[in-house]
């Protein structure tokens, strides 16, 4: 693809994504697919992390642990602190990709199963925490979460307060839709440029990388900071849509999720877990009509993809373009 | 000719098993210097000490008189001590040339979120990499499959191409881990001319563990060689030849393989 058909196609989407989504919506009355795509895009968000831990060979089912933490960090901030929303964003961000140093450091030592057993177990240990720490009110969660305020820069009005708006439900859509945008656009960024092809070394050969001098332990650490970090900011928005936030927010189920947006979009493709997440949500919700077999129908078609196309659906793409 | 790499008593123990035991030599700037010996003989703990992939129980290895062991295997790998491996180890989902483009990790000015965020520098740095690897191309003679996948090359071209990640680090030091296994003789004969090119286009200090005999007393200036975890022998091919300890190493050990 040329450069000028790739910039067609980012402002093909992005017209989409902001301008033809929100309006077929609108015309089609469908309030409620408002909420689900706002969840669709910022799920994506984890899952790109996940993505991302993926890409230098690690198999990452922990990043709902960073996604509630992510969470806490934003909805206590908002509640004590009374700090606005948007400078928690980035903080919870940051704090997620802080604590996945500490943790990161010691268990990224571990490949294949046993480090996918470890950030399994992370998941779990978030939701006990969440449950013990004093500050964190316990099961009881915390509720009522003030939604954004106005963020201006200068005197200048960049958002305005959501409670002001006639439909925050659109606005929280375009926030959760530029922020994916936003993600996206750095991990295409990363994979593309050096530090993908590092990482890339990194799944391939761990010895073979450290002996043509790349800092593995610290590029390891470093990609699974940037991976924390969109875990994190994903789990502060949800609090920002939801204005509560319980220890049961982000379970394990929601961890082997963004794990399976991945897988189902492809591990080879940056856009694979966002299609993945989008395929997968709405999977699921159309599968309700079947009632008690909803579980039984979604894990055979899981399976039955797996089996079918182990590189996921976007890996259809290049059969039809080795085919033509 | 000056010293460029010395061993001194290295050691490696684990547990009760002694693998490599209080081994000494240094070799020369420009060298191509072999470790020889018979199975077992404690040859790639050698390697491992000296590219600091395990640590040392005792001694240390020295590259222009400052310590490199027990340092990490990317820091030795920045000093110049580069080491290829045994097993075929390569970037297999990458084409020939990506791998050895990506190996130039250790040469670029750019920082990480320089490449991110496309700087000018980084793109300088890309352009001399590529410019670098068709040059290491070029010089292998790995034209004809330059955009082939690693994982479709037949075994000869992964050598070659294990030699290629290797050159493209500009090692002082090139540690080739058996780098004729498997191969007949006239692939060997081409590895040789190749490796002696690599020593005396690139100046590249190159230090081997070979099992082959003829290759490698055709190839070395000096051979080292080891039994059981120790040194019992130093010099030029000719010398070693005609060194008895070295004789009974290699006899005695085929006599016990038959006793068995």
């Amino acid at each position: 693809m040329s450069n000028k058909q790739r910039w067609a196609a980012v402002a093909f989407f992005l017209l989409v994504v902001l301008v033809v989504v929100p309006a077929a919506i609108a015309a089609s009355g469908r309030v409620d697919l408002y909420y689900t795509l706002t969840a669709v895009a910022l799920l994506s968000i984890a899952s790109a992390g996940v993505w991302l831990t993926f890409y230098i060979g690690r198999i990452n089912i922990g990043q709902g642990a960073y996604a509630l933490v992510g969470g806490y960090v934003s909805a206590l901030l908002i509640t004590k602190g009374d700090i606005s929303f948007w400078w928690t964003l980035p903080l919870a961000g940051m704090f997620c990709a802080l604590l996945s140093v500490l943790i990161g450091l010691p268990i990224l030592r571990l490949r294949g199963v046993y480090f996918a057993m470890v950030t399994l177990v992370l998941t779990e240990v978030s939701r006990l925490t969440a449950l013990a720490l004093p500050f964190t009110n316990g099961a009881k969660g915390i509720t009522s979460i003030k939604l954004p305020a106005e963020l201006n820069i200068f005197g200048l009005t960049i958002i305005p307060d959501f409670s002001t708006l006639a439909n925050p439900k659109l606005g929280f859509y375009w926030m959760a839709a530029i922020m994916m945008v936003l993600t996206y656009a750095v991990l295409w960024r990363i994979v593309n440029s050096r530090l993908g092809h590092l990482c890339r070394s990194l799944q391939q050969n761990e010895e073979l990388a450290s002996s043509i001098g790349v800092n593995i332990a610290w590029l390891r650490v470093l990609a699974y900071a940037i991976s924390s970090f969109f875990g994190g900011i994903a789990g502060a928005s949800f609090v920002a849509i939801s204005q509560s936030l319980y220890p049961s927010s982000f379970q394990i189920t929601d961890s082997v999720n963004f794990m399976l947006n991945c897988f189902l979009g492809g591990l080879g493709f940056v856009f694979g877990p966002m299609l993945g997440t989008l395929l997968l949500y709405f999977g699921w919700d159309l599968l309700f009509a079947t009632g008690r077999f909803q579980l039984l129908i979604y894990s055979s078609l899981m399976i039955a993809l797996m089996l079918w196309l182990p590189n996921g659906v976007l890996s259809l793409m290049d059969r039809k373009g080795a085919r033509s | 000719m000056s010293v460029i790499l010395e061993v001194k008593g290295a050691t490696k123990r684990y547990g009760g098993l002694v693998a490599v035991n209080n081994v000494s030599f240094s070799v020369n700037e420009g060298e191509i210097l072999s470790v020889i010996g018979p199975n077992g003989a404690g040859k790639s703990t050698l390697f491992k000490l000296i590219a600091s992939f395990v640590q040392t129980s005792a001694g240390e290895v020295l590259l222009r008189g400052e310590r490199i062991s027990d340092l990490a295997p990317h820091t030795v790998a920045r000093k110049g001590v580069v080491r290829t491996f045994q097993e075929t180890t390569i970037f297999k989902s990458m084409t020939v040339r990506e791998n050895i483009i990506v190996a130039h990790h250790l040469r670029s000015r750019a920082s990480l979120l320089g490449f991110f965020l496309g700087t000018g520098l980084a793109k300088a740095d890309e352009a001399l990499f590529a410019e670098s690897a068709d040059g290491i191309i070029d010089f292998l003679g790995l034209q004809s499959i330059r955009d082939e996948l690693a994982s479709n090359l037949p075994q000869g071209h992964l050598r070659a191409l294990g030699m290629a990640i290797g050159l493209a680090t500009q090692p002082t030091v090139l540690l080739l881990d058996e780098p004729f296994a498997g191969m007949n003789h006239d692939e060997t004969m081409h590895m040789v001319a190749l490796v002696r090119r690599l020593r005396d286009e690139r100046r590249v200090t190159v230090l081997l563990v070979e099992h082959d005999m003829p290759a490698v007393m055709k190839i070395s200036d000096r051979i080292v060689v080891l039994n059981f975890g120790e040194k019992i022998a130093e010099g030029t091919p000719g010398e070693i030849q005609n060194n008895p300890k070295v004789i009974e190493a290699y006899l005695g050990a085929e006599d016990a393989a038959i006793g068995m």
